[in-house]
């Protein structure tokens, strides 16, 4: 098994001690303590365990194991952690896995608040981190580093695809349906800012407390706002509970609901019935083409569900990664992250992906709108693509960037 | 009493322990030991109220949140030095806690509970809501400084001994209140209110001096732990929070000064080691403190002191202090 | 008209959305308080039992095919009986020691309930259909109101309003009141204490389940979906004066109608308003709305 239990660590580490600190000691052959190990750092027991949690852990492995289970002569481990959704669990855990552990690279990071602590972490300690789950775009602003890559989405590639293409098709009047978080009220401005943009108009928005459950309220005032679109700006069970409350209302066919940033999974637990004709954008749908159909099926049979955007990314990036570090021929994180950053990503995930010199992953976005369920054919078949957004406009332009590695902020 | 010639050899094994701790960084991870320690300073604090004054206050988070956040923002924002951070968490969650205490204690039992508990959810909405908190992302990046202007706490093992010397000091001013007059009178006061009333003690202002000390306490746990980790997060004043720290007490001990602290450091290696059991882990802790209600009731310090008093002095089992006050709500 | 510019009619229909919610906060405050003033625990478990009953009620539909109407019966007499098991193995080894006890195992009761349930069935939750007799809507004058929400309010009341008349009214009612008041000397009548404990449990934890049912089929069913409810409850509960029936209905409905007029007027404070009016009424009338002063 190649998760570490403490007893396991404790041998392995009380080896290690006899060799000198983990950390420092690069041996001859350009890797240092002899292994290039990963730790997946997940939610394995909250709320968003379907979202990552272990089919995250299930990804990195089959990367791993496809990749071939070593590089450059050195085997290749992965661990896994929980961070329980807590900045400070999140960034201890990397702490200790940095210092102690000789962890690489650090994957996944569900959370926004736990992959903005370990990016902070990950400059620190001059190793990798890379964020498939968190959609806060301050990882490639004023938290980026040579160290720190944000992969699958954020919050800008979402209103990219959601919002703009919805405003061009005609939906130009907006009322928000928010969750009063950081991360909801980001992705509100984000999108505002877009439709705006578009010679749309925001007439209205309303916050909600993390974890209503009851949006009738919030279904009237939408109602009452007259808007076209009305977007969902939370996540998990809040938007659910939001497109659930505005059908019941019965706000379409005049309103139509938005949800900014839908999961594969929250789909399945909203069911056709409610979800059909939801407009949402994720970089990957399982059932896109044959690649990755064929990966999927994979990852199916190793863990029961089809893989959603992150799951798909954790692979992805493992994957790039050690193309980077056998590239490199050593672990080393300033050789491997050059590397990361000249090799082109080329698999089912993405085609021409490529890493901005801010960490952030530039690859195709897609905009899916949900069929009914008469229209879905066979287990799974949920959805339809509507538009695709080039990579190069779904992301945040460089020259808005604030990360300090770029040459207009030096 | 053996109990009593057991504590010193003990106390002493166990502080050259945590001395050692920064030269054996392969055994135990120091800044893990940091964290427990901000909880056992924590629980330790909060126990003032609950075990040696009888008050439940279902609202510490507001506390240990507070001190982590006043502390951040003044290091990060203003520059302010480490030291004067902390000590200015401190202050400002005992000021909280003096208003709070006043308003609280005009209640007693669930209801002080419940306003407590209220009182810190406004708290809560407080830090939400501030825009320098950065809501759930949190107050992130905050420097560790330099202590005096001379040591530099980036270093672990240097913040380490900073942490030991501060929740040492802390645990002594705990210690020092338990054993003193006052302590007594609380005491006096978690026995039986209306005799110290009756005997001219005024009651009110020991409350609430209590509620002061325990909450100015429970803030410099949390300005410790906010500079560890240099993040202060929403998770520090959530309530799950004021509940973890009911918790750790009550599965140390709570009719002891020190339990508190064994149930910090249980509840935090729980969290700390359980995670290869995956999605279980939440599981297995309900489990493990279900047990521990069920069967040691005085919590692990409680039960082990009074193992070793029986053995030795053979005597019927004391019950709980609490259940012969309640004894009219016996089925 | 308006007020404070929002049209008296939306604010009329707020009203009515808020009575539905609170309607749920009655039905879930009365089990509470009904617990809380036999037993004197602070049930934790209130709002994993509220989720075990739209779990219960999901899963009789998805593998059994029950219809709706079966479980609602079905359900949260299957959730009492589990509770009735917990209270008769564990929790009554902890009557008479000091009720932070009793709130710190139940407590971890949720942890197990909730943990368990997340790893059985994921974190995201299932799909729950409304009723196919009660899919239409409902047009009031002043609002459409989904013919659902209609059916909550009356099912709900009426479940409040029977558990009332029963403990009120009727010779049950009277032992149960007379062994929350006297355990010993009821007892000593010949009424069996311990049984009637253990009968008001299951029917605390079945009125939280029935809740829960009514729920599935509006919000969404998840592992988590009663975590953040029991303090809000609680606070209800006290709110309305503990030991008082009718204060827990009461106030659970207003609770409903102030929390609905502040998502109109403050939305980021209504999950937090509650704890205000608490503090306040705490302060002001100590033992709550509708309880009477204790010596």
């Amino acid at each position: 098994m190649p998760a570490k239990t403490p007893l396991k660590t404790f041998a392995l580490s009380s080896m290690v001690l006899a060799m000198g600190a983990a950390s420092g000691a690069m041996a001859s052959n350009g890797f240092s303590d002899d292994v290039v190990r990963i730790g997946v750092l997940t939610d394995m027991s909250g709320i968003y365990t379907d979202l990552s949690g272990e089919a995250a852990v299930e990804a990195v492995r089959m990367a791993v194991e496809d990749f071939g289970g070593e590089v450059g002569g050195v085997p290749i481990e992965v661990i896994y952690g929980d961070h329980r959704n807590r900045a400070d669990t999140g960034a201890s855990r990397a702490r200790e896995w940095y210092d102690n552990d000789g962890v690489d690279m650090i994957n996944d990071l569900s959370n926004s608040g736990v992959a903005l602590a370990v990016a902070a972490v990950a400059e620190e300690r001059q190793r990798h981190a890379i964020s498939n789950s968190a959609s806060n775009i301050g990882l490639t602003n004023d938290y980026c580093s040579p160290y720190v890559t944000h992969y699958t989405y954020d919050a800008y590639s979402l209103a990219q695809g959601t919002g703009k293409t919805i405003v061009e098709d005609g939906g130009d009047t907006w009322f928000f349906l928010t969750v009063d978080f950081a991360f909801g009220i980001g992705l509100e401005e984000q999108v505002s800012e877009v439709v705006r943009e578009a010679g749309g108009q925001v007439v209205g928005a309303a916050r909600h407390p993390l974890d209503t459950t009851d949006f009738s309220s919030y279904a009237l005032q939408a109602q009452a706002s007259g808007a076209e679109i009305i977007g969902i700006a939370s996540t998990g069970a809040d938007a659910i509970n939001a497109i659930n409350a505005l059908s019941e209302f019965g706000v379409s066919p005049d309103q139509r609901p938005a949800a900014l940033l839908l999961w594969y999974d929250d789909i399945v637990s909203l069911g056709l019935e409610a979800a059909q004709g939801l407009l949402l954008t994720n970089a990957f749908y399982w059932d896109a083409d044959d690649e990755t159909r064929e990966f999927s099926q994979r990852f199916y049979e190793r863990t029961g569900r089809m893989p959603n955007m992150a799951q798909a990314g954790n692979y992805s990036s493992t994957m790039h990664y050690l193309n980077a570090v056998e590239a490199a021929g050593t672990d080393d994180p300033d050789a491997v992250s050059e590397q990361m950053r000249e090799l082109e990503i080329n698999d089912f995930f993405a085609s021409g992906g490529y890493i901005r010199p801010n960490g952030r992953m530039v690859h195709d976005q897609y905009l899916w709108e949900v069929k009914a369920p008469d229209e879905s054919e066979y287990d799974y078949d949920f959805l339809r693509l509507v538009a695709t957004i080039p990579g190069e406009e779904a992301f945040q332009p460089l020259e808005d960037s604030s990360c300090y590695l770029l040459e207009h902020n030096q | 009493m053996h109990l009593r010639s057991l504590t010193w050899p003990l106390l002493i094994v166990g502080l050259l322990a945590l001395l050692a701790v920064p030269f054996f960084p392969q055994l135990v991870y120091s800044v893990f030991i940091m964290k427990t320690l901000c909880f056992v300073l924590f629980a330790c604090a909060f126990n003032l109220l609950l075990g040696h004054t009888g008050i439940l206050s279902f609202g510490h988070a507001a506390f240990f949140g507070t001190g982590a956040y006043v502390t951040g923002q003044l290091v990060k924002a203003y520059g302010v030095p480490t030291e004067l951070g902390i000590l200015a968490g401190g202050l400002v969650a005992a000021l909280l806690g003096a208003v709070i205490g006043a308003l609280a204690i005009r209640r007693s039992g669930i209801y002080l509970a419940m306003i407590t508990l209220a009182m810190s959810q406004l708290v809560f909405f407080f830090f939400l809501q501030a825009p320098f908190t950065g809501a759930e992302d949190g107050l992130q990046r905050i420097p560790r400084g330099t202590l005096l202007g001379i040591i530099d706490l980036n270093s672990d093992a240097a913040l380490y001994y900073v942490v030991l010397g501060i929740v040492g000091a802390g645990l002594w001013v705990v210690w020092r209140t338990v054993n003193s007059p006052f302590g007594q009178v609380l005491r006096a006061i978690r026995e039986h209110e209306p005799r110290a009333i009756s005997l001219g003690y005024p009651v009110a202002r020991y409350k609430v001096l209590v509620f002061t000390l325990s909450a100015g306490l429970s803030g410099i746990a949390g300005s410790l732990k906010a500079i560890i980790f240099q993040l202060a997060a929403l998770y520090d004043v959530h309530w799950h929070t004021s509940g973890d720290v009911i918790l750790m007490t009550l599965l140390g001990g709570m009719n002891t000064v020190f339990g508190p602290a064994v149930g910090a450091v249980i509840v935090s290696t729980l969290n700390h080691y359980l995670d290869p059991f995956g999605a279980w882990v939440t599981v297995i802790i309900g489990v493990v403190f279900m047990t521990c209600v069920l069967t040691f009731r005085q919590g692990v310090v409680g039960e082990l002191g009074r193992l070793l008093r029986s053995r030795h002095v053979p005597k019927p089992t004391k019950a709980p202090p609490h259940a012969s006050a309640r004894a009219d709500s016996q089925r | 008209m308006d007020i404070f510019g929002v049209p008296i009619q939306a604010l009329m229909g707020q009203l009515m959305l808020g009575i539905v919610n609170g309607s749920f906060y009655a039905v879930l405050s009365l089990g509470l308080a009904i617990i809380f003033g036999v037993l004197k625990i602070v049930n934790f478990a209130h709002g994993a039992f509220f989720m075990l009953g739209a779990f219960t009620a999901f899963l009789l539909a998805q593998h059994l095919g029950a219809n709706y109407w079966t479980t609602l019966l079905v359900a949260p007499l299957a959730v009492a009986l589990f509770g009735m098991l917990f209270e008769w193995l564990f929790l009554r080894r902890l009557y008479g020691l000091d009720p932070i006890y009793g709130l710190l195992l139940t407590f971890s009761l949720v942890l197990v309930l909730e943990g368990g349930f997340r790893v059985a069935f994921g974190s995201s939750g299932q799909p729950f259909a409304t009723p196919e007799a009660l899919r239409g809507t409902l047009n009031l004058g002043f609002m459409i109101l989904p013919m659902y929400r209609g059916f909550v309010i009356v099912a709900a009341l009426l479940v409040c309003l029977v558990t009332w008349f029963v403990i009120e009214r009727t010779s049950l009612g009277a032992n149960l009141r007379a062994a929350t008041e006297r355990a010993e000397l009821t007892q000593a009548f010949g009424i069996d204490v311990p049984r009637l404990v253990t009968l008001t449990y299951g029917v605390g934890v079945g009125l939280a389940a029935f809740a829960g049912v009514l729920a599935a089929p509006i919000f969404h069913v998840n592992p988590s979906m009663g975590s953040s409810l029991v303090i809000i409850i609680f606070a209800v509960v006290v709110i309305g004066g503990l030991g008082s029936i009718m204060g827990a209905i009461v106030t659970g409905l207003g609770l409903g109608v102030v929390e609905g007029f502040t998502r109109v007027f403050y939305s980021e404070f209504s999950s937090t308003i509650v704890f205000l009016v608490m503090v306040l009424v705490l302060l002001l009338r100590p033992a709550g709305l509708f309880g009477r002063e204790e010596g």
